[in-house]
Protein backbone atom coordinates (compact mmCIF):
# COMPACT_ATOMS: atom_id res chain seq x y z
CA UNK A 1 0.00 0.00 0.00
CA UNK A 2 1.13 3.28 -0.79
CA UNK A 3 1.29 6.63 1.32
CA UNK A 4 -2.33 7.14 2.52
CA UNK A 5 -4.33 10.29 1.48
CA UNK A 6 -4.77 13.22 3.47
CA UNK A 7 -8.07 13.50 3.81
CA UNK A 8 -8.45 9.60 4.65
CA UNK A 9 -6.34 10.14 7.45
CA UNK A 10 -7.99 13.17 8.80
CA UNK A 11 -11.38 10.52 8.63
CA UNK A 12 -9.80 8.23 10.29
CA UNK A 13 -8.37 10.54 12.82
CA UNK A 14 -11.77 12.04 14.17
CA UNK A 15 -13.23 8.04 14.66
CA UNK A 16 -10.09 7.06 16.59
CA UNK A 17 -9.64 6.78 20.51
CA UNK A 18 -7.31 8.26 22.44
CA UNK A 19 -8.35 6.81 25.92
CA UNK A 20 -6.62 3.38 25.11
CA UNK A 21 -4.08 1.79 27.74
CA UNK A 22 -0.74 0.55 26.55
CA UNK A 23 -0.64 -2.91 26.25
CA UNK A 24 0.75 -5.40 24.06
CA UNK A 25 1.25 -9.28 23.69
CA UNK A 26 1.24 -11.61 26.29
CA UNK A 27 -0.66 -8.64 28.58
CA UNK A 28 -3.71 -10.14 30.27
CA UNK A 29 -6.13 -7.60 29.74
CA UNK A 30 -10.07 -7.17 30.98
CA UNK A 31 -12.14 -5.79 27.93
CA UNK A 32 -15.53 -4.22 28.85
CA UNK A 33 -17.82 -4.72 26.19
CA UNK A 34 -21.11 -3.14 25.67
CA UNK A 35 -23.68 -5.16 24.94
CA UNK A 36 -26.88 -3.73 23.47
CA UNK A 37 -29.94 -6.44 24.09
CA UNK A 38 -33.13 -4.33 22.95
CA UNK A 39 -33.51 -1.60 24.39
CA UNK A 40 -31.28 -2.50 27.57
CA UNK A 41 -27.08 -1.93 27.23
CA UNK A 42 -25.56 -3.45 30.06
CA UNK A 43 -21.19 -4.69 30.17
CA UNK A 44 -19.68 -8.09 29.65
CA UNK A 45 -15.87 -8.32 31.08
CA UNK A 46 -13.91 -10.53 28.28
CA UNK A 47 -10.65 -11.39 30.17
CA UNK A 48 -7.25 -13.25 28.47
CA UNK A 49 -4.62 -13.00 26.96
CA UNK A 50 -3.32 -10.52 24.12
CA UNK A 51 -2.32 -12.92 21.58
CA UNK A 52 -2.25 -10.32 18.77
CA UNK A 53 -2.19 -7.07 17.49
CA UNK A 54 -3.20 -5.67 14.48
CA UNK A 55 -2.25 -2.37 12.00
CA UNK A 56 -1.01 -0.57 14.69
CA UNK A 57 -1.52 3.01 14.75
CA UNK A 58 -4.63 3.07 12.24
CA UNK A 59 -8.32 3.17 12.87
CA UNK A 60 -8.39 -0.51 11.22
CA UNK A 61 -6.31 -1.83 13.97
CA UNK A 62 -8.00 -4.80 16.23
CA UNK A 63 -6.11 -7.18 18.69
CA UNK A 64 -7.08 -10.61 19.53
CA UNK A 65 -8.10 -12.19 23.16
CA UNK A 66 -8.10 -15.46 23.95
CA UNK A 67 -9.11 -16.91 27.28
CA UNK A 68 -10.02 -20.68 28.25
CA UNK A 69 -13.67 -20.77 29.41
CA UNK A 70 -14.56 -24.45 30.96
CA UNK A 71 -11.90 -25.97 29.55
CA UNK A 72 -12.61 -24.71 25.69
CA UNK A 73 -10.32 -21.76 24.38
CA UNK A 74 -12.34 -18.95 23.05
CA UNK A 75 -10.94 -15.94 21.25
CA UNK A 76 -12.26 -12.66 20.46
CA UNK A 77 -10.93 -10.33 18.10
CA UNK A 78 -11.85 -6.49 19.34
CA UNK A 79 -11.68 -3.58 16.73
CA UNK A 80 -8.99 -1.58 18.73
CA UNK A 81 -11.11 2.31 18.25
CA UNK A 82 -14.54 0.52 18.68
CA UNK A 83 -17.35 2.13 20.64
CA UNK A 84 -18.86 -0.59 21.70
CA UNK A 85 -15.44 -1.28 23.70
CA UNK A 86 -16.26 0.95 27.47
CA UNK A 87 -12.86 0.52 28.31
CA UNK A 88 -9.65 -1.63 28.10
CA UNK A 89 -7.91 -2.69 31.55
CA UNK A 90 -4.73 -3.65 31.81
CA UNK A 91 -4.03 -6.15 34.28
CA UNK A 92 -0.74 -8.19 33.93
CA UNK A 93 1.91 -7.45 31.71
CA UNK A 94 3.73 -10.30 30.51
CA UNK A 95 7.05 -11.00 29.07
CA UNK A 96 7.28 -13.03 25.87
CA UNK A 97 9.67 -12.99 23.06
CA UNK A 98 7.38 -12.69 19.69
CA UNK A 99 4.38 -10.57 18.59
CA UNK A 100 1.93 -12.68 17.43
CA UNK A 101 1.54 -15.86 20.15
CA UNK A 102 -0.47 -18.44 18.09
CA UNK A 103 2.16 -21.13 19.96
CA UNK A 104 -0.42 -20.67 23.00
CA UNK A 105 -3.78 -22.45 20.86
CA UNK A 106 -1.61 -25.74 21.02
CA UNK A 107 -0.64 -25.59 25.29
CA UNK A 108 -2.91 -25.57 27.79
CA UNK A 109 -2.86 -25.50 31.79
CA UNK A 110 0.90 -24.73 32.92
CA UNK A 111 2.50 -25.15 29.76
CA UNK A 112 0.56 -21.91 28.84
CA UNK A 113 1.80 -19.20 31.56
CA UNK A 114 3.56 -16.08 30.93
CA UNK A 115 6.15 -14.67 32.86
CA UNK A 116 5.31 -11.50 33.85
CA UNK A 117 7.15 -8.34 32.93
CA UNK A 118 8.62 -5.68 35.44
CA UNK B 1 -33.36 18.45 -9.73
CA UNK B 2 -30.43 17.10 -10.53
CA UNK B 3 -29.22 13.92 -8.95
CA UNK B 4 -25.50 13.38 -10.69
CA UNK B 5 -22.12 14.74 -9.68
CA UNK B 6 -18.52 14.38 -10.55
CA UNK B 7 -16.10 13.14 -8.45
CA UNK B 8 -12.52 11.69 -7.45
CA UNK B 9 -12.19 8.51 -5.55
CA UNK B 10 -9.95 8.82 -2.63
CA UNK B 11 -9.49 5.68 -1.54
CA UNK B 12 -11.26 3.21 1.16
CA UNK B 13 -11.60 3.33 5.25
CA UNK B 14 -13.82 2.33 7.84
CA UNK B 15 -16.12 3.92 10.64
CA UNK B 16 -17.77 3.02 12.64
CA UNK B 17 -22.36 2.63 12.77
CA UNK B 18 -24.49 2.76 15.38
CA UNK B 19 -23.92 -0.35 16.61
CA UNK B 20 -20.60 -0.27 16.74
CA UNK B 21 -20.20 -2.44 13.86
CA UNK B 22 -17.19 -1.58 11.85
CA UNK B 23 -18.50 -0.11 7.54
CA UNK B 24 -16.11 -0.57 5.01
CA UNK B 25 -16.28 2.93 3.16
CA UNK B 26 -15.30 4.63 -0.16
CA UNK B 27 -13.98 8.14 0.13
CA UNK B 28 -15.16 10.08 -2.69
CA UNK B 29 -14.28 13.65 -3.03
CA UNK B 30 -17.33 14.82 -4.96
CA UNK B 31 -17.43 18.11 -7.03
CA UNK B 32 -17.71 20.99 -6.34
CA UNK B 33 -19.08 20.64 -10.06
CA UNK B 34 -19.89 23.70 -12.41
CA UNK B 35 -22.47 23.93 -15.25
CA UNK B 36 -20.90 24.77 -18.56
CA UNK B 37 -23.34 24.59 -20.81
CA UNK B 38 -27.21 24.38 -20.67
CA UNK B 39 -28.62 22.20 -23.54
CA UNK B 40 -32.76 22.73 -24.14
CA UNK B 41 -35.23 21.04 -26.51
CA UNK B 42 -34.89 24.05 -28.79
CA UNK B 43 -31.17 24.48 -29.48
CA UNK B 44 -30.10 20.77 -29.04
CA UNK B 45 -33.13 18.30 -29.42
CA UNK B 46 -33.22 17.60 -25.45
CA UNK B 47 -32.31 18.93 -22.00
CA UNK B 48 -29.33 18.37 -20.70
CA UNK B 49 -26.50 19.96 -18.71
CA UNK B 50 -22.55 19.58 -19.00
CA UNK B 51 -20.89 19.46 -15.49
CA UNK B 52 -16.93 20.48 -15.06
CA UNK B 53 -14.99 19.05 -12.54
CA UNK B 54 -11.47 19.13 -11.45
CA UNK B 55 -8.65 21.83 -12.71
CA UNK B 56 -6.21 21.70 -15.67
CA UNK B 57 -3.70 24.28 -16.58
CA UNK B 58 -4.40 26.81 -18.47
CA UNK B 59 -1.68 26.58 -21.02
CA UNK B 60 -2.35 22.92 -21.95
CA UNK B 61 -6.37 23.98 -22.94
CA UNK B 62 -6.88 24.35 -26.81
CA UNK B 63 -8.68 27.50 -28.04
CA UNK B 64 -11.79 25.90 -28.49
CA UNK B 65 -12.02 24.23 -24.74
CA UNK B 66 -10.73 28.15 -23.83
CA UNK B 67 -13.92 30.00 -25.70
CA UNK B 68 -16.14 26.98 -24.29
CA UNK B 69 -14.81 27.57 -20.81
CA UNK B 70 -15.00 31.99 -21.37
CA UNK B 71 -18.43 31.49 -22.14
CA UNK B 72 -19.83 30.07 -18.51
CA UNK B 73 -16.67 32.28 -17.01
CA UNK B 74 -15.03 28.72 -14.84
CA UNK B 75 -12.06 26.85 -15.65
CA UNK B 76 -10.54 25.10 -16.91
CA UNK B 77 -11.91 21.80 -15.83
CA UNK B 78 -10.17 19.05 -15.94
CA UNK B 79 -13.24 16.65 -17.08
CA UNK B 80 -16.41 17.59 -19.24
CA UNK B 81 -19.48 15.30 -18.79
CA UNK B 82 -23.51 15.34 -20.01
CA UNK B 83 -26.01 15.11 -17.37
CA UNK B 84 -29.63 14.76 -18.85
CA UNK B 85 -32.10 16.71 -16.69
CA UNK B 86 -36.21 17.11 -17.09
CA UNK B 87 -35.85 20.71 -16.99
CA UNK B 88 -32.85 23.39 -17.44
CA UNK B 89 -34.96 26.50 -16.21
CA UNK B 90 -33.35 25.95 -12.60
CA UNK B 91 -29.65 26.22 -13.75
CA UNK B 92 -27.51 28.69 -15.16
CA UNK B 93 -23.97 28.41 -16.92
CA UNK B 94 -21.37 28.35 -14.16
CA UNK B 95 -24.10 27.27 -11.19
CA UNK B 96 -22.16 25.53 -9.12
CA UNK B 97 -23.54 21.83 -7.90
CA UNK B 98 -21.84 20.41 -4.64
CA UNK B 99 -22.47 17.02 -2.94
CA UNK B 100 -25.30 18.51 -0.82
CA UNK B 101 -27.40 17.42 -3.14
CA UNK B 102 -27.42 13.88 -1.47
CA UNK B 103 -28.28 12.64 1.93
CA UNK B 104 -27.29 10.22 4.04
CA UNK B 105 -28.94 7.00 3.51
CA UNK B 106 -29.71 7.67 0.20
CA UNK B 107 -28.23 5.09 -2.56
CA UNK B 108 -26.37 6.03 -5.74
CA UNK B 109 -24.16 4.13 -8.13
CA UNK B 110 -20.79 5.23 -9.10
CA UNK B 111 -19.08 4.53 -12.48
CA UNK B 112 -15.52 4.43 -12.56
CA UNK B 113 -12.77 3.44 -14.74
CA UNK B 114 -11.42 -0.26 -13.60
CA UNK B 115 -7.28 -0.39 -12.81
CA UNK B 116 -5.66 -1.87 -16.23
CA UNK B 117 -4.66 -4.87 -15.87
CA UNK B 118 -3.31 -5.06 -19.66
CA UNK B 119 -2.95 -8.20 -21.95
CA UNK B 120 -4.22 -11.32 -18.61
CA UNK B 121 -4.60 -15.14 -19.39
CA UNK B 122 -7.76 -16.59 -18.57
CA UNK B 123 -6.67 -17.65 -15.03
CA UNK B 124 -6.50 -13.94 -13.89
CA UNK B 125 -9.15 -12.63 -16.11
CA UNK B 126 -11.80 -15.47 -15.59
CA UNK B 127 -10.99 -17.72 -12.78
CA UNK B 128 -10.04 -20.27 -14.71
CA UNK B 129 -8.27 -23.47 -12.42
CA UNK B 130 -4.48 -23.72 -13.39
CA UNK B 131 -3.01 -26.91 -14.01
CA UNK B 132 -0.55 -28.57 -11.65
CA UNK B 133 2.59 -27.42 -11.10
CA UNK B 134 4.88 -30.34 -10.25
CA UNK B 135 5.67 -34.05 -11.50
CA UNK B 136 6.56 -32.81 -14.65
CA UNK B 137 3.41 -31.09 -15.42
CA UNK B 138 3.86 -28.18 -18.02
CA UNK B 139 0.65 -27.19 -17.88
CA UNK B 140 0.26 -24.87 -15.27
CA UNK B 141 -1.14 -21.69 -16.89
CA UNK B 142 -2.67 -22.38 -20.50
CA UNK B 143 -6.16 -22.10 -21.21
CA UNK B 144 -6.59 -25.76 -22.07
CA UNK B 145 -8.87 -26.51 -25.31
CA UNK B 146 -11.25 -24.39 -25.92
CA UNK B 147 -13.08 -26.24 -28.15
CA UNK B 148 -14.35 -29.65 -30.74
CA UNK B 149 -12.36 -30.14 -33.42
CA UNK B 150 -13.98 -30.67 -37.46
CA UNK B 151 -17.28 -29.78 -36.17
CA UNK B 152 -17.94 -26.71 -35.90
CA UNK B 153 -13.94 -26.61 -36.67
CA UNK B 154 -14.07 -22.94 -35.34
CA UNK B 155 -14.26 -21.56 -31.66
CA UNK B 156 -17.90 -20.55 -30.81
CA UNK B 157 -18.66 -16.29 -29.94
CA UNK B 158 -18.07 -15.76 -26.39
CA UNK B 159 -15.49 -17.81 -25.86
CA UNK B 160 -13.36 -16.73 -22.90
CA UNK B 161 -9.98 -16.44 -23.95
CA UNK B 162 -6.91 -14.15 -22.54
CA UNK B 163 -7.02 -10.25 -23.77
CA UNK B 164 -6.84 -6.49 -22.12
CA UNK B 165 -8.74 -6.77 -18.62
CA UNK B 166 -9.31 -3.41 -16.68
CA UNK B 167 -9.48 0.14 -17.74
CA UNK B 168 -12.74 0.14 -18.94
CA UNK B 169 -15.80 1.58 -17.35
CA UNK B 170 -17.30 -0.09 -14.10
CA UNK B 171 -20.60 0.73 -12.85
CA UNK B 172 -21.35 0.24 -8.75
CA UNK B 173 -25.08 0.14 -8.36
CA UNK B 174 -26.84 0.69 -4.84
CA UNK B 175 -23.83 2.07 -2.90
CA UNK B 176 -25.23 3.16 0.46
CA UNK B 177 -24.53 6.84 1.04
CA UNK B 178 -22.58 6.55 4.76
CA UNK B 179 -21.65 10.55 5.17
CA UNK B 180 -21.90 13.71 3.40
CA UNK B 181 -19.99 16.31 4.19
CA UNK B 182 -20.57 19.44 2.08
CA UNK B 183 -17.83 22.11 3.70
CA UNK B 184 -14.94 18.94 2.72
CA UNK B 185 -16.80 18.18 -0.57
CA UNK B 186 -16.77 14.47 0.35
CA UNK B 187 -19.31 11.50 0.20
CA UNK B 188 -18.32 8.23 2.02
CA UNK B 189 -19.99 5.24 0.54
CA UNK B 190 -20.75 1.75 1.97
CA UNK B 191 -18.26 -0.38 0.09
CA UNK B 192 -16.13 -0.89 -3.10
CA UNK B 193 -15.56 1.35 -5.76
CA UNK B 194 -13.90 0.83 -9.45
CA UNK B 195 -10.62 2.03 -10.18
CA UNK B 196 -7.29 3.48 -8.69
CA UNK B 197 -7.08 6.42 -6.18
CA UNK B 198 -7.61 9.63 -7.52
CA UNK B 199 -9.32 8.70 -10.27
CA UNK B 200 -12.25 10.14 -11.78
CA UNK B 201 -15.72 8.78 -11.15
CA UNK B 202 -19.52 10.07 -11.74
CA UNK B 203 -21.90 9.52 -8.68
CA UNK B 204 -25.51 9.62 -9.58
CA UNK B 205 -28.60 8.71 -7.83
CA UNK B 206 -29.21 4.94 -8.28
CA UNK B 207 -31.70 3.68 -11.33
CA UNK B 208 -32.20 0.39 -9.34
CA UNK B 209 -35.18 -0.18 -7.71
Amino acid sequence: MGVKNKVISMLEKENMRTDIPDFRAGDTVKVHVRIREGEKERIQVFQGVVIRRHNRNQLTATFTVRKVSYGIGVERIFPLHSPMIEKIEVVTRGRVRRSRLYYLRNLRGKAARIKERR
Amino acid sequence: MIKTIIGRKLGMTQVFGEEGEAIPVTVLEAGPCFVTQVKTVENDGYNALQLGFGTRKPHRVNKPLKGHFAKCGKGPFRILKEVKVDSTDEFDLGQEIKVDIFQVGEKVDVIGTSKGRGFAGTIKRWGFHRGPVSHGSKNTRPPGSIGCSAWPSRVIKGKKLPGHMGNRRVTVKNLQIVDVRPEQNLLLVKGAVAGAPNSFVIIRKTNKR
